[in-house]
């Protein structure tokens, strides 16, 4: 482990009226790692994630990025920090075109006023053009240039998917938390979403923390895997210790790990 | 960039409808019916575009248009009737002061949703104009009288700046935003977008030309009173914005034209009028349930020509 990590979540927890959704949270993230989440349905993963994107406010614990503490910062504060988020359900904006999804993604980067637009002054030609191109850019990176004047509400689910990771790219995050993206994607699609991982995570050299449900994938390109159960965290470890991993068996793999053994 | 190409042939279209409007005017060809019946239709057009700013674009629910629609009324009656200021400061001032009161009304309540956000702009609306009604000052509910200062010069250029306004901020980068705040708020939030800040600021300048129409609006009739601001006016400029498709400024324009039209007209049947323009509702949400235009604009049928590959991807 080199110098500090970029994300380090002490203690974190939340509490809804009397259901501690999420307590006790401890992840360590280092620079360049993929990092999985998994746990089985109403684990509070995707509490986790809205922990660490501002959505919610931890009621306990800390959260810390590159060594500063985030918890409590408003969601869009949080991103321009670095991290960026795609969802469980896909949100993306879907009567603006592919195009528009991804200006919005680079909206922070960009800095000519309200007033600059309204008066049509050069600097809004150039942030506008500015934004385009680095767009069109992106799009193309992800293949879906094609599409860009489609509306987003009309792209098949593959291709959402896509988009949305695209888009949470674009706002130029160090940290990427991946929500289930291979939900409802069948084996070849899920095996091009690897790909699209691995190879994301080189180019603009990413730290991603991903929520999954689909084994294969979570085994196959995660390093590390951190399990959660209940609110509280089961396990950590590779790939191959959390396989094993009495607990999480249990809890987890429980019948379809008695079947292989069977 | 593409959309300034349309700006030209916008300024001409513009500068041809005022000329000829103004020509006949002068020419004494056009009454005074009609003249003032196009006054109207501007001053509800820009209250339309306004609107549709706020709930078309940045998707905040709000119903209490006509309380920004009377301050801006009042402020600038005051202005040109009690301190003598010319007619042009009283718009400003009229516009800026609604667009005040907007930031009053806009920052604790847009943070409510939905429903809750329309109930909470509408009780604000009526707080405003209880206060009128109850400033003796401003007559209180027999109403203020008011010079009639606003001609067809006044009001087209204001809706021609309006206009212009409305649709740099949309065709932007803080116009995406707002949409992208309509779209998915969460994902809006997430991408980087201060959500509550582009709610503020649409508000804002939807409630700056509320207030200008405002100051058109009281200096067209004699005298202005409370009752004449209360939720049905609300109400009305809401349908321009709803029949018109929301999300849609040409919709926008188009409806409140139709409607302003369909209204005058059935002045002269004061028994029926209601019924009939109720039917029209009926019959157009019934027809046409995304609005006249759904969320397209009228550039875009021009695409369509030009283009017939691209067009249909529009969907509805």
């Amino acid at each position: 482990m080199e110098n500090k990590p970029l994300l380090e979540v002490k203690n974190a927890g939340i509490q809804f009226g009397g259901l501690k959704a999420v307590s006790n949270l401890n992840l360590v993230l280092n620079k360049g790692e993929l990092v999985g989440l998994i746990g089985p349905n109403g684990a509070g993963k995707t509490t986790s994630f809205n922990l660490l994107t501002g959505v919610y406010v931890p009621t306990e614990g800390d959260i810390l990025f590159n060594g500063e503490r985030i918890n409590g910062l408003q969601p869009f504060k949080v991103t321009r920090k670095g991290i960026s988020r795609t969802f469980q359900n896909i949100r993306l904006f879907n009567e603006l075109s592919v195009l528009d999804n991804v200006k919005v993604a680079y909206h922070s980067l960009a800095k000519h006023s309200i007033m600059s637009s309204v008066l049509r002054l050069p600097s809004h030609f150039k942030g506008e053009q500015e934004m385009e191109q680095k767009s069109i850019e992106f799009l193309k990176i992800f293949k879906l240039d094609i599409y860009k004047d489609e509306l987003a509400k009309n792209l098949p689910y593959g291709q959402q998917r896509r988009l949305e990771i695209a888009r949470a790219l674009a706002a130029g995050p160090k940290l990427l938390l991946l929500d289930e993206p291979a939900a409802g994607m069948n084996p070849q699609e899920t095996k091009d979403l690897m790909d699209l991982i691995a190879f994301i995570r080189n180019k603009f050299d990413l730290t991603i923390l991903l929520i999954e449900h689909d084994m294969n994938l979570v085994m196959g390109v995660c390093e590390r895997i951190y399990v959660l159960d209940h609110g509280q965290l089961l396990a950590e470890g590779s790939p191959e210790e959390i396989r094993n991993h009495p607990k999480v068996i249990e809890a987890y793999l429980g019948e379809e790990v008695h079947d292989v053994n069977a | 960039m593409k959309k300034s190409k349309q700006f030209w042939p916008f300024m001409i279209a513009a500068v041809v409808v005022y000329a000829v409007v103004q020509l006949l005017i002068s020419n004494g060809m056009m009454n005074q019916f009609y003249s003032n019946t196009l006054i109207f239709i501007a001053i509800n057009i820009i209250l339309a575009v306004s609107l549709h700013l706020v709930i078309g674009i940045t998707g905040q629910f709000s119903i209490g248009h006509a309380g920004f629609l009377a301050v801006g009324a009042y402020i600038s009656a005051i202005l040109t009737m009690k301190l003598h200021l010319p007619f042009i400061v009283a718009i400003l001032v009229g516009g800026i002061v609604a667009a005040l009161a907007g930031l009053i009304v806009g920052i604790p309540s847009l943070r409510l949703k939905g429903d809750y956000l329309a109930i909470a702009t509408l009780g604000f609306a009526e707080i405003i104009r209880i206060v009128f009604l109850n400033i003796d000052a401003v007559g209180g509910a027999a109403g203020m009288q008011v010079s009639h200062l606003t001609t067809w010069t006044y009001a087209f250029v204001c809706l021609v700046i309006t206009l212009i306004v409305i649709v740099n901020f949309t065709n932007s980068r803080h116009g995406i935003a707002s949409i992208s705040v309509r779209e998915n708020e969460i994902a809006a939030d997430a991408m980087g977008i201060n959500t509550t800040y582009y709610k503020v600021i649409a508000f804002a300048i939807g409630s700056f030309f509320a207030g200008v129409a405002g100051a058109l609006y009281s200096h067209n009739f004699y005298i202005i009173q409370p009752s004449q601001f209360g939720f049905l006016k609300s109400f009305d400029i809401l349908i321009f914005v709803v029949l018109g498709g929301l999300g849609s400024l040409s919709g926008a324009v188009l409806s409140a034209i139709l409607l302003t039209v369909v209204s005058t007209y059935l002045q002269g049947y004061p028994e029926t009028r209601m019924i009939i323009y109720s039917l029209v509702l009926i019959l157009v949400m019934l027809y046409r349930p995304k609005g006249l235009m759904g969320t397209m604009e009228i550039t875009d049928y021009f695409k369509l020509w030009r283009t017939p590959k691209g067009g249909g991807q529009h969907g509805k």
